[in-house]
């Protein structure tokens, strides 16, 4: 008890309980709180109002990025360090350019998408205090958890049990750091 | 509003009765189980068999060069670009599924996407070993790639096959991250369902520490519809590019505007035909019926022939173009295929292609495993002459005839070949024992338990 915890942990049996759980949690006031689910829930993202996020942005910026390089490389290539007159064609063929470009544009995009997913998700990462939960195994199997951080400014361990109790979970744990 | 913007949902998907525990024990006890079917061993041996005919051949290959095959002028493409060709396209099923299925919500795709993603990495492993053998010498393959050297010497952007190396290259690692993404939550379910020590160090190391949260679950989904948004135009550019090898000479044969959506469209009958053979004994023997289901094979099925009649009108076009350009060239390129050395192969892609995916109209057909698993190879065949008899008849009779030449397969080509297909099916089958080969959080989303029942009014 007289142990910091990270938090406390509600265990719910289907996506409608959590759903309506984490609304009511976030209602009250938490903003500290994370939900936990087999799989993506929809409604979930919008009871925790988590509709923005800046990945299209890094995919845009590393899409660009790639496009530039691609064409730039082939220019730089074609035109001043390795220039071979073919027929007296252009050395800026700027047509021949499009395939390469395109590829580079997908490869740097597709690389920030996925290396943005992870710095966005803070992966990787070999430990999260929710793992200390010895039911949490089953959050990647068929329950759902909800979260509360010690450290919201609302947390208050009893009176957060109470409110966490009465949202009908089928237990709700303490979180050990 | 919500029910506006939803897709009707047919409710045969998944067969009914199963629950989110039924569904992750059911695809996970495959991987997690000491038990082994005997299936597996007999399918992984014949992968390792053919796999010890590829290597034996590749070391012959390294030893005395690419003469052991038949390529001589003027075929020097022969059986290696037609491998190539080949095992692209089938690569090309698993990124359609995976990606525009995905963007086009396509739900019944959940159940068959994981494997499809996997036989697209291993088909292009497949196809990469080709060009790369092909060079003559294959230690020298990063020659291909812009780096400052000392050579002062670059490669040839305004060429084709400079652009299939970064298309293929750029598919091969796109395809990987795709996969590997959707695999984080399964890792993450193997990690906490693993009894052995070990195995659950190795999935919790390759989970990255996924826990489910919704944050994580949130910028996820944005990811995927990223990479599938990124991952469409790449597919249909990489046979688009792949096309290019060909058009972009004069060969007579060859040298057709049409080519890109014709070779898109062959790859993706191919891929599926792939994808129907792998599936349908797999369901059947770890009794999977249940979530790959007959309308997953269905609809496949239905993929087959409307890519199938795509192919099939491309073969006519060719023809008729040839016929209507009045090109002396042309017409003679066709007039060889059809009555030339290699008519038997022109008839008999003929027949594999366009008379068999016919049968696909009738829903009696397309609901009989066996039927469909016997059309899938058919294709599977079919498929494999067209590219053949594109590359092979095209160089061995083009403008001159004094420069014409027969291209004779010899064993090697044979034994590259067939051990490729080893190395497919040796990779797959480790696939199918180490990794979830449907995906279960996917799968999950399917069930009607997952379904957040809104209360009125709030």
């Amino acid at each position: 008890m007289n142990k910091p915890i990270y938090g406390l942990m509600a265990e719910f049996d289907n996506p409608t309980a959590l759903v309506n759980a984490a609304r009511a949690v976030r209602e009250r006031g938490f903003r500290k709180i994370d939900a936990y689910s087999p799989f993506p829930i929809e409604e979930l993202s919008e009871a925790l109002h988590l509709h923005k996020n800046k990945l299209p942005l890094i995919v845009l910026i590393g899409g660009i990025c790639g496009g530039f390089t691609g064409y730039l490389l082939q220019y730089y290539v074609t035109v001043f360090h390795f220039p071979l007159n073919i027929g007296g064609r252009p050395l800026h063929s700027w047509p021949s350019y499009i395939v390469i470009t395109f590829e580079l544009t997908i490869l740097f995009a597709a690389l920030s998408a996925v290396l943005g997913l992870l710095a966005l998700c803070g992966l990787p990462m070999p430990y999260h205090p929710a793992f200390n939960v010895p039911r949490f195994a089953l959050a990647s199997r068929n329950r759902f958890f909800l979260c509360i951080e010690s450290t919201d400014p609302l947390f208050d361990h009893d009176r957060t049990i109470e409110m966490l109790e009465a949202l009908g979970p089928r237990e709700v744990s303490e979180v050990a750091h | 509003m919500a029910e506006v913007t939803e897709k009707p949902q047919s409710q045969d998907i998944i067969a009914p009765g199963y629950t989110f525990g039924t569904v992750t024990d059911q695809i996970a006890t495959v991987v997690l189980t000491k038990k082994t079917p005997v299936f597996w061993f007999a399918g992984i041996t014949v992968g390792l068999v053919l796999l010890f005919f590829f290597l034996w051949s590749v070391v012959l290959l390294l030893g005395k060069g690419v003469g052991i095959w038949g390529i001589r002028v003027p075929v020097m493409w022969g059986f290696a670009i037609t491998n190539f060709v080949w095992w692209i396209g089938i690569g090309h099923a698993g990124t359609l599924i995976s990606a525009i299925l995905l963007l086009l919500n396509q739900q019944w795709r959940n159940s068959i996407n994981r494997f499809a993603e996997a036989m697209t990495l291993f088909a292009v492993a497949c196809a990469g070993m080709f060009p790369l053998l092909h060079l003559g010498r294959p230690w020298l393959f990063y020659w291909l790639f812009p780096y400052p050297n000392t050579m002062n010497v670059q490669p040839q952007f305004r060429s084709p096959l400079v652009w299939d190396v970064f298309a293929v290259s750029t598919y091969a690692t796109v395809s990987a991250l795709f996969w590997f993404v959707g695999l984080m939550p399964d890792l993450a379910t193997l990690r906490d369902r693993a009894q052995n020590r070990f195995a659950r160090f190795a999935y919790g190391l390759l989970a990255m520490g996924w826990r489910g949260s919704a944050r994580h679950w949130s910028v996820y989904e944005t990811a995927t519809l990223l990479l599938a948004g990124l991952a469409t135009p790449l597919v249909l550019s990489v046979h688009t590019v792949v096309s290019f090898d060909f058009t972009i000479a004069i060969v007579p044969g060859w040298h057709s505007t049409f080519f890109p959506p014709y070779f898109v469209a062959g790859a993706i009958y191919s891929g599926f035909a792939m994808v129907l053979a792998l599936a349908i004994p797999l369901r059947k023997v770890y009794g999977l019926e249940g979530l790959i289901t007959d309308k997953h094979l269905d609809n496949c099925g239905k993929v087959m022939l409307a890519t199938g009649l795509i192919v099939a009108y491309s073969y006519i076009l060719e023809t008729f173009t040839a016929w209507y350009s009045g090109n002396v060239f042309e017409e003679a390129a066709i007039w060889h295929r059809m009555t030339g050395p290699y008519a038997a192969a022109y008839w008999s892609l003929l027949t594999c292609n366009i008379v068999a995916p016919n049968f696909l109209w009738f829903k009696r057909v397309r609901s009989s495993p066996v039927l469909l698993f016997l059309s899938s190879i058919v294709v599977l065949i079919g498929m494999w002459l067209e590219r053949f008899v594109i590359i092979v008849s095209s160089l061995a009779q083009d403008f001159l005839p004094s420069s014409w030449g027969l291209f004779h397969a010899t064993r090697w080509d044979w034994a590259t070949y067939l051990g490729t297909i080893g190395l497919f099916l040796f990779l797959f089958f480790l696939f199918i024992r180490l990794l979830p080969m449907i995906s279960i959080f996917e799968v999950r989303t399917l069930l009607p338990q997952a379904k957040v029942e809104e209360e009125v009014g709030k």
